[in-house]
């Protein structure tokens, strides 16, 4: 870089729009501590009545089961399929790699609305199936497939492939070789992919709501909450704990795949 | 990568010849098609049988009832006879040309001063723009849905304050609110993919550029802008393409002015109204999203890459 020196103008600007991106969620959450049902000006005085409302209300607790559960699952599949994925692209003379790599980035470029009514239709029309959890699992394991093949290969094209092959040379089967030591090279990476994918099945909406039956997950019912004006301070406080945990992992997962890639400007990263 | 493979294949080949196969027990062949088998399966299954059922879904006079087996154009006769339909995609397309502009124009600046000016301090800088990025997005255009409207924070808050004597309206359920919010929201996901295309400008390439005698705007016409073009369409169709099929936004902040396409799918498929009308606005929105892709992607052959490219 030839001019690390500061500009003000700039530095203003970094600044301006850090607070145009925070500011509006802040005040949300401020606001989820203010003692009155309207989220108006001036702050009426500290309350934790709405979360404590939370914790009373058995639907929100059966959504965030369910959130978890689904976060959960759905994430653990997504990051072990895009781990082997990732394998094969790197680790393998792999005919057509190009062309799978585009068609496992697809869901990324997919409007959710698009994967959602599809998805709705084969399930419904053609399976004949009832919505359930599962099915919302299977839909988030698709839509992180992408995000976890990329986190994977990053970590993996950072390491030759010497260290299998002494293995391989030393009597280690191919999935010997796999399991003790591809899979402890590529660990931050995986841990990483697997926050992204929890992140991004913790607060997927668009495309959950199509296919979503009785049992709903939190993002669902947060939005399910809106419709009631009087209930709008406890959805607010929920949304609350939603951006919280969510900021945790992101920056937790940020950390990992910082480790996890030594070169921090790669383009993988998105 | 390319690399890699050459490296672990003359290794083969000069080392232990044959011996790769027996070694691991399954042909190499076997051991890929397992490796890639449950990605595959995946894309498959929820991918690409679900569009494929879309897609005859499209051609079906009905969904349900004796009705279903029978085929029929009559949803894009409709698709094409129905101002209001073509009213709502133009509608829905201009305003994701207008998100993408202004987020790309808001953005662009932000990944210039980080990736030239940030310094030691990068890192942190890139953490607090992905942060919003990746946390709640119903409650980010919550913020807004609270804060627009008429008796929202930002009108209690300027009336508290004193600046005006009656609340603004108008600001709430309008496009200029979609707009506002999907902006918003969107910054953080253009502002990377442009930070990264300025990030691998080889330092010397600026170097040189001022020391043949241009001057520092010269050289980011010259140089640093052409350069960044791969990430600016990358950040492009990472807006683009979300708010193209965006519904959440406009139900929640939009208002009847504010309504996109994606709304009238969402009503045809869970109100279990016209779902062959309802798939056939699906793929609509399909080919809007191709077609700047495809662009893209031409674009990016051209210039030797998009972001993914080595």
């Amino acid at each position: 870089m030839i001019e690390q020196k500061r500009s003000l103008p700039g530095t203003l600007y970094f600044i301006v729009m850090m607070v145009f991106l925070y500011l509006p969620v802040l005040v949300l959450i401020v606001f989820s501590f203010n003692n009155s049902v309207i989220l108006a000006f001036p702050f009426k005085g500290f309350t934790l009545e709405w979360y404590k409302q939370l914790l009373g209300a058995r639907e929100l607790l059966l959504a965030a089961r369910n959130s978890i559960i689904v976060g959960i699952s759905s994430s653990l599949v997504a990051t072990l399929i895009g781990a082997l994925a990732a394998v094969a692209v790197t680790r393998h003379h792999m005919p057509a790699r190009n062309f799978f790599l585009g068609a496992a980035s697809v869901p990324l470029v997919m409007p959710s609305i698009v994967l959602g009514v599809a998805m709705l239709v084969l399930f419904r029309r053609v399976f004949d199936l009832q919505l359930n959890l599962w099915l919302i699992t299977a839909a988030h394991v698709l839509i992180s497939i992408p995000s976890t093949i990329l986190i994977v290969m990053a970590r993996l094209a950072d390491f030759s492939h010497n260290l299998e092959e002494a293995a391989m040379d030393l009597g280690a089967n191919y999935w010997m070789t796999l399991l003790k030591v591809t899979l402890p090279i590529s660990l931050p990476a995986l841990i990483a992919a697997f926050l992204t994918a929890f992140t991004t099945s913790f607060d997927e909406y668009a495309m959950t709501t199509l296919i979503t039956g009785t049992d709903t997950t939190l993002p669902v019912y947060l939005y399910s909450l809106l419709r009631f004006p009087r209930r709008l301070p406890v959805a607010v406080a929920m949304g609350s704990i939603i951006m919280v945990i969510s900021a945790i992992l992101v920056i937790t997962a940020e950390k990992l795949r910082s480790i996890g890639t030594n070169r921090v400007q790669k383009e993988n990263k998105i | 990568m390319t690399t890699l493979n050459r490296k672990q294949d003359s290794a083969g080949k000069t080392n232990r010849p044959g011996t790769e196969t027996k070694l691991a027990g399954i042909p190499r062949t076997g051991q890929l098609v397992m490796l890639v088998a449950p990605a595959a399966l995946w894309l498959i299954f929820l991918l690409i049988l679900p569009l494929i059922t879309l897609v005859m879904l499209s051609f079906q006079k009905s969904a349900f009832g004796p009705d279903s087996t029978v085929f029929s154009l009559n949803s894009y006769i409709e698709f094409f006879r129905n101002s209001a339909y073509q009213r709502l995609m133009l509608r829905s397309l201009w305003i994701s040309l207008l998100v993408s502009f202004f987020t790309i124009l808001l953005s662009y600046p932000l990944a210039y001063y980080m990736a030239f000016h940030g310094g030691q301090k990068q890192s942190l800088m890139l953490n607090l723009l992905i942060i919003p990025a990746w946390t709640s997005f119903l409650l980010r255009v919550l913020a807004w849905r609270v804060i627009l409207g008429s008796s929202g924070l930002l009108n209690t808050f300027l009336l508290w304050i004193g600046l005006i004597n009656q609340p603004i309206t108008g600001l709430f359920y309008s496009q200029t609110a979609v707009v506002i919010t999907l902006i918003y929201i969107w910054i953080p996901f253009a502002a990377l993919p442009i930070y990264v295309a300025l990030q691998r400008i080889e330092p010397g390439l600026l170097e040189a550029a001022s020391d043949l005698g241009s001057r520092p705007w010269q050289a980011f016409l010259k140089v640093t802008f052409p350069l960044s073009i791969p990430g600016i369409l990358a950040g492009f169709l990472f807006v683009f393409i979300p708010t193209v099929g965006e519904y959440v936004t406009p139900a929640m902040v939009g208002g009847p002015n504010g309504l996109m396409i994606g709304n009238i799918i969402w009503d045809q498929f869970s109100r279990g109204l016209d779902w062959p009308m309802g798939a056939t606005l699906s793929l609509a929105i399909l080919v809007a999203v191709l077609i700047p892709l495809v662009l893209a992607a031409r674009v990016a052959q051209k210039s030797g890459a998009l972001g993914g490219g080595r």
